[in-house]
């Protein structure tokens, strides 16, 4: 069987709630069947929006969203079949988990067995086998998310919504579940769409990421190439940590680029700019800059140390280094890197490819 | 623990359970001497004038002070022939007492409650007795007017005796102890308790389910309006709470008077012919229609303050789950307004079981209730214990309702807000 590439399709979606500001602004968005996508933004970029279109509980202003190739704007919610978990888990706090998870077996009009092996299966599935009696407040709350989880994919939904679901839980438990969702995801293969706006979760579980901004998909990429190969200075600035270099092309030649800053010039990656005299922002990684390198690197300075957090396995280290006082560097905690001092001088290098010249802010 | 487990001693040598027992006591001391001016004020004006009730409702000692030589006199009476000279004159003498001290009126007017015909009778007595001679005074009573020969009139004297009585539960329940000590029932054309208590149950019964039935979708509608809209609403269905009862029952009388608005409005739109206005007023129309609008807040607002802690997101997931919008609303909606329900219909039936004003102004005749009953023997006939042991019928009724709830729903379900 070939998976469907456009599983769900939204198509030119416009959604307004005022008629003035456009929320979503011309959503294309093809989400494959089985894929784990995720929404990932600040708040207030569309990417709820989205979701609450898809689930339909929002109508799309303008444009179509397709569902294994047919439309379902006109169709009501509980008939789309699609499964969801809500921020809050939105469980049912009179009836019990066995009752929570049997509702929409009961209303497909599954039968007694039926249900009894489904619930069986999906509590399993979350390790909550055991649980059946209990009433969703006697639960701890990644108890409570695990049975949203399991109540959502037992009457196996073709694809599964989850709303900024782990929002609420700590840091811990929150890793583990994002483990452990990520393993249901692909022990049954289903598409999985998932809200957030913390950029670890979405790094770590999904397939692709879709990074929303002003309505806008920024960019629509694997975790890695969004973390290693941004587009847009939104999206360096968004995922992950980076140091940022205004300044203006001088020169564009063999996929280099030469970027005149205030002090001094650096060479760049030339991605948002096309020629000389564009602004630019130029976005480095943290780790991406080394400090006396063994092998020849093209960009080479002095920083002076301004700053030096003990972060445990590693050090972070605040640098001015061409008149950027903000210039922050990940040293790991080996013996080499000694002369880390404050108001040291030390010499540092990047290859010209990780320094990426994008659109200025 | 056995008894050799050490005890755990403060740094100063004194045992800790003791050190904590006198910490928290100072903080109990001060706890309660915030609520006692409550508690005093709940004292002074509920449990005591409940006790009161209660104590006048059944206390007949009045009469039992009034005739204390009769009485006695009459402990050897069988009461079924006429009672011998002793009791006669024991009376005289009681009576004598009563008309110098000018407390007779009262005698009377105990008496007339237990058996008409008394009032004349003593008044006549009283009239005569001035020129009563010394013995047999037997033959002189009966002569004054004949029904002091009749010994159902002596019986009646003697069913007072007891320090206290039931007789007026009896009475509010249309029955009556006779002559033999029997409980009976009155005559039919006389019992008008019974159907007072029915239609009192009955009019608040239905005033509950209407306002349930209003109240539930305006109350769903301020819960999930956004707070602006909400809010406005709000103070539309409080409006009528700032009110005054009266001005609003006034109002009702207006509306719905025969040649009032309501029905101006059906002969307008042509419900009605001009001849035949049906009568909205002065009967049970009346009654339930102002009723249900002026109880109204009181199930809007605990349904509201339950609605309210209701996550949208609820009937969402039972959407996304496959409910239609009639199973999400009964399976996962309804369920979860249960405790507001519950403590809005049993705040209303309970301020409709005993409402006054307002059937008391459109009610008429027929939409009266138990209430205006007592407050008639109060103001009217200042038969106080018979209102006394009405409004107790009516409490334990209430405490009644509270029980048999608790047993079907649990109190701790109730919410108020």
């Amino acid at each position: 069987m070939t998976k469907n590439s456009e599983f769900v399709k939204f198509d030119k979606v416009d959604k307004s709630y005022d008629g003035k500001v456009l929320v979503v602004k011309d959503l294309n968005l093809d989400i494959s069947e089985g894929e784990f996508i995720t929404m990932l933004g600040p708040s207030g970029s569309g990417k709820t929006t989205c979701l609450m279109m898809l689930a339909g509980f929002e109508t799309p202003t303008n444009g179509e969203i397709y569902l294994d190739s047919n439309p379902i704007s006109n169709i009501p919610p509980h008939k789309r079949g699609i499964g969801m978990v809500f921020q809050n888990y939105a469980l049912f706090p009179h009836m019990t988990v066995y009752e929570n998870l049997a509702f929409p077996l009961k209303v497909r009009k599954v039968s007694k067995d039926e249900i009894d092996k489904k619930v069986d299966k999906a509590l399993s599935m979350v390790s909550l086998t055991g649980f059946e009696n209990r009433m969703p407040g006697q639960l701890s709350g990644g108890q409570q998310q695990r049975v949203a989880v399991a109540r959502a994919l037992v009457f196996d939904p073709a694809v599964v919504l989850m709303d900024e679901p782990l929002g609420a839980l700590d840091k811990n438990l929150r890793e583990s579940m994002q483990y452990e969702i990520k393993h249901i995801h692909e022990s049954i293969g289903v598409t999985v769409v998932y809200v957030t706006h913390d950029q670890g979760e979405a790094l770590t579980m999904s397939n692709r990421i879709a990074v929303f901004n002003d309505g806008k998909v920024q960019q629509l990429s694997s975790p890695d190439k969004l973390y290693e190969e941004p587009i847009n200075s939104f999206v360096a600035e968004f995922i992950g940590e980076n140091n940022t270099f205004q300044g203006e092309v001088t020169d564009i030649s063999n996929g280099k680029c030469k970027v005149k800053l205030k002090e001094g010039e650096i060479v760049a990656n030339p991605i948002n700019v096309k020629s000389k005299g564009d602004k630019t922002t130029v976005s480095i990684r943290p780790e991406r800059a080394l400090i006396n390198p063994s092998q020849k690197m093209d960009n080479n300075y002095k920083g002076k140390i301004e700053e030096v957090i003990y972060h445990g396995d590693h050090t972070r280290v605040r640098l001015n280094v061409l008149g950027n006082t903000e210039f922050i560097l990940k040293v790991p905690n080996s013996s080499q890197n000694i002369d880390i001092k404050l108001g040291n001088t030390i010499n540092i290098s990047w290859n010209s490819t990780d320094a990426r010249a994008l659109d200025p802010k | 623990m056995s008894s050799e487990t050490k005890q755990i001693l403060t740094t100063d040598g004194i045992p800790l359970e003791v050190s904590l027992k006198k910490a928290e006591k100072k903080n109990k001391i001060k706890a309660f001497l915030l609520v006692a001016p409550l508690l005093l004020f709940l004292i002074i004006t509920y449990i005591f004038p409940i006790g009161e009730m209660l104590f006048r409702s059944v206390d007949d000692r009045m009469v039992t002070n009034m005739l204390p030589k009769t009485f006695k006199a009459m402990e050897k009476w069988d009461g079924k022939e006429l009672p011998s000279e002793e009791v006669f004159e024991a009376f005289y003498l009681d009576y004598k007492f009563l008309v110098e001290e000018k407390t007779f009126g009262k005698l009377a007017t105990q008496l007339n409650y237990e058996k008409n015909g008394f009032k004349s009778i003593l008044k006549k007595l009283q009239r005569k007795m001035k020129k009563f001679e010394q013995g047999n005074y037997k033959e002189q009573i009966m002569n004054v007017h004949k029904r002091w020969a009749n010994v159902e009139y002596w019986r009646a004297i003697k069913r007072r005796a007891p320090d206290i009585t039931y007789s007026k539960y009896l009475k509010a329940m249309d029955m009556y102890e006779n002559e033999d000590g029997k409980i009976s029932q009155v005559s039919e054309d006389r019992r008008v308790h019974r159907i007072l208590w029915l239609r009192t149950l009955e009019i608040a019964f239905f005033v509950t389910i209407l306002c349930f039935l209003m109240a539930y979708p305006i109350a769903h509608l301020l819960a999930t309006l956004p707070m602006k809209y909400s809010n406005l609403l709000m103070i539309c269905v409080l409006l009528p709470f700032w009110t005054s009862l009266l001005v609003r029952t006034a109002s009702w009388m207006i509306l719905l008077q025969q040649q009032g608005i309501v029905n101006d409005f059906f002969v307008w739109i042509g419900l009605v012919g001009e001849e035949n206005r049906p009568e909205m007023m002065y009967n049970k129309t009346g009654t339930y229609v102002a009723m249900t609008q002026i109880l109204l807040p009181f199930m809007v607002l605990p349904l509201y303050s339950v609605m309210k802690t209701i996550s949208p997101s609820l009937m969402r997931a039972g959407k996304s789950l496959g409910g239609t919008p009639f199973v999400a609303f009964w399976k996962v909606y309804f369920p979860l307004t249960i405790p507001g329900i519950g403590a809005g219909c049993l705040l209303v039936f309970i301020l409709a079981i005993g409402y006054y004003i307002t059937p008391a102004l459109v009610g008429g005749a027929s939409g009266t209730l138990i209430s205006n009953q007592i407050a008639f023997h109060m103001k009217s006939t200042l038969d106080w214990s018979f209102a006394s042991a009405m409004g107790l019928m009516l409490l334990t009724g209430v405490l009644v309702i509270y029980w048999i709830y608790n047993k079907l729903v649990g109190v701790d379900n109730i919410k108020l807000g």
